[in-house]
């Protein structure tokens, strides 16, 4: 029973690492850089649904609506004002850049909103699910994380497969100048990649802090490296192995809790990583490209 | 060229001299503002961060402390300033604090009020041979110098307590913990707990711990509790994670007591948290804001009145009592402002031993040269959103 409970709730918080590590990976896949700011989109996505919900009083699903809503336009701004001049720019430039965003925004959330940890008021109200008489307790946050999880994933990957959109990212991530010259909006494409991604982030966010009622301007820069880690895991620009390994860090992460130490469970964590690495450079899932000379 | 070099050795020498200009400004500090001779007391803590709630409880405490003696016509004649730098509760942090402090004028200091950065902090002082007393550091390394002192009961103290507590009043015979193993306050209380524990015959079913780099998921932990069989589980960690954790608990259906120590003080003023999952916790804490004694009351009304109820916790008590126990020893020691910092140390070291305080977190308090006041935790419990005294 033990064993249930460590997986289930591996799986759940993997799945909220495999919400973060979409956005990771579909904006490394298309603009090519690591979006550091990422996780504290997050944070963002939390303080707007505290402040709707909580402090306004207003219904839950307006707290959701309204939180996707101002992290899309964050997302955005942020691609707009602080990456879009640098597209030309080294990479490095542009790491340095989304790391000044992400302190941007963890200390706009300081002055904001005040240092002290906010308590969190679930947005799930669904009972828990008590099976073999109590023995293995699944809590509503943790069924509605991982099936609001399965169902972003399915319609995303149908969105990429099936619509034009979705296809014109598949065309820039694999070549951007040849897209371009088929008629591609490039520019278009990766406002609308970072649009998504800051939505999957507000969502994340909103399971996250329901899950860990605990809510502080830092709240998004663990999750957020670990959910990097996970895109990395599964092979970063690849969204099937952003999943796969958001859900496997989850799950590596808690078993190792459960039966190793608790306190040796990110050291285990970044070793099944490193490991992988090593026989997989590119990932699980990661294409390997070969560089023409 | 040869111009934008001599431009350049122009721009160096002002610099030095404006360093030298800063430097004398300094050295000139027990002076007078206003024709006042004052004496400046200082001190960092965490004003910002997961822990803000204490700093912010310290820093109103002792500013109100000051204010009144200083209306009160100062000691000896001598005003008090006082001033605290955020930390953070971290150490590097601690250490630009005292540095700062010192550069400001600093001839007496409250130390930090988190453990780790009272390690560092202390550690800065004793080399200094600077005085320290601080209101909350509870570990033991805290006050390791001869010239540190504490006002809080320290983290041995703790544990053993809770284990005492626990076994004398027959709360529970299989207790599990969950601690912060990265956090020195969190595991010194934990494995003087586990000793007294088997000392008390209270059987410690499993002992779960987390990381600061871990400390928002507990269901792993919360799941081996709940397997463990245990009755109580005792929780010598901050505020924050026992909120997650309390939260967690309930999530998972565990039906079990809580334990805590003067870490949890501070769970009933966190911004929305749902104080009925609080209901029932025990914590030891040397201040209940509902005691009436005539200290207490008095210390409750004018706090709330100037800073409100939202950080009237342990610390906050602390500190105001700190300012009156250093009072009461530089009245002792017969503290003059022209006295460097050094040699009020020394003097101060011996008064701290020979006085005996009253204050809002006890009567008859005294100290031992190693820095530990004579003072015995009491247990409260939550109950209806408030505490009440075991």
């Amino acid at each position: 029973m033990d064993f249930l409970s460590y997986l289930v709730s591996g799986i759940s918080l993997g799945s909220i690492y495999a919400l973060i590590a979409l956005g990771y990976t579909m904006v490394y896949g298309i603009a090519k850089m690591l979006n550091f700011a990422h996780g504290d989109i997050i944070m963002v996505g939390g303080y707007v649904i505290f402040t709707l919900c909580t402090t306004m009083g207003m219904p839950t699903p307006v707290g959701i609506i309204g939180s996707v809503l101002v992290c899309t336009i964050l997302g955005v701004v942020i691609e707009r004002v602080a990456y879009k001049p640098l597209r030309k720019a080294t990479s490095l430039a542009v790491l340095i850049t989304a790391i000044g965003v992400s302190y941007f925004l963890q200390n706009a959330a300081l002055l904001i909103f005040g240092s002290g940890t906010k308590s969190f008021t679930s947005v799930v109200s669904i009972p828990a699910l008590h099976l073999f008489d109590g023995a293995l307790v699944i809590s509503g946050e943790t069924i509605v994380t991982i099936i609001v999880s399965v169902i972003i994933m399915v319609v995303l990957s149908l969105f990429i497969n099936k619509t034009k959109p979705g296809r014109a990212m598949l065309a820039v991530s694999e070549d951007r100048g040849a897209a371009q010259l088929m008629g591609v909006n490039v520019n278009g494409t990766i406002t609308l990649t970072f649009a998504i991604g800051s939505a999957l982030a507000a969502i994340a966010g909103a399971l996250l802090c329901s899950a860990y009622p605990a809510l502080s301007p830092t709240t998004g820069a663990m999750p957020g490296i670990k959910a990097f880690t996970a895109a990395v895991f599964g092979g970063i620009g690849s969204i099937p192995g952003a999943m796969i390994g958001g859900i496997l860090l989850g799950v590596i992460e808690n078993l190792s809790k459960g039966y190793i130490s608790t306190q040796l469970s990110d050291t285990i964590v970044f070793c099944v990583l490193i490991i992988v690495l090593l026989v997989k450079p590119t990932g699980l899932f990661g294409k390997k490209i070969d560089e023409k000379v | 060229m040869k111009m934008k070099k001599v431009i350049a050795a122009l721009l160096a020498l002002t610099m030095v001299a404006l360093c030298f200009a800063a430097c004398g400004s300094n050295s000139d500090t027990t002076g007078s503002t206003n024709g006042e001779v004052t004496l400046k007391i200082g001190g960092s803590g965490p004003l910002t961060g997961d822990y803000a709630q204490y700093g912010n409880g310290v820093k109103n405490g002792a500013q109100l402390a000051v204010d009144e003696i200083n209306a009160a016509g100062g000691v000896n004649g001598i005003k008090l300033e006082f001033d605290l730098q955020d930390d953070e509760g971290t150490q590097e942090k601690a250490v630009n604090a005292y540095n700062a402090l010192k550069d400001w004028g600093m001839k007496l200091s409250i130390g930090t009020v988190t453990s780790d950065a009272c390690i560092a902090f202390q550690g800065e002082a004793a080399r200094d041979n600077m005085f320290l007393l601080t209101p909350s550091a509870t570990a033991v390394e805290a006050i390791n110098g001869d010239n540190a002192f504490r006002v809080c009961f320290s983290d041995p103290n703790q544990g053993v307590a809770s284990a005492d507590y626990i076994a004398d009043n027959n709360v529970a015979k299989k207790v599990a913990i969950i601690y912060d193993s990265s956090n020195s306050y969190s595991s010194g209380i934990y494995e003087k707990f586990v000793s007294e524990a088997k000392v008390k015959g209270i059987e410690v079913v499993t002992a779960q711990s987390f990381t600061a780099d871990s400390n928002k998921d507990f269901t792993a932990q919360l799941q081996a509790v709940k397997s463990s069989g245990a009755e109580l589980l005792f929780l010598p960690i901050y505020y924050s994670e026992a909120s997650l954790i309390l939260n967690q608990a309930k999530m998972a259906a565990l039906e079990i007591k809580y334990f805590g120590c003067d870490g949890l003080d501070g769970l009933l003023t966190m911004a929305n948290f749902d104080k009925s999952l609080a209901e029932g916790v025990m914590l030891l804490t040397p201040f209940a804001a509902n005691a009436t004694d005539e200290y207490t009351v008095n210390f409750v009304k004018k706090y709330t009145e100037k800073y409100g109820a939202d950080t009237m916790n342990q610390f906050a008590a602390d500190a105001y009592d700190a300012i009156y126990i250093i009072k009461a020893a530089m009245e002792k020691a017969g503290i003059t402002a022209d006295m460097s910092s050094s040699d009020i140390c020394d003097a101060m070291k011996t008064a701290m031993t020979q006085i005996t305080v009253d204050g809002v977190t006890g009567t008859g308090i005294h100290w031992s040269a190693d820095g530990e006041p004579s003072k015995a935790p009491k247990a409260v419990v939550i109950k209806d959103g408030a505490y009440q005294a075991l």
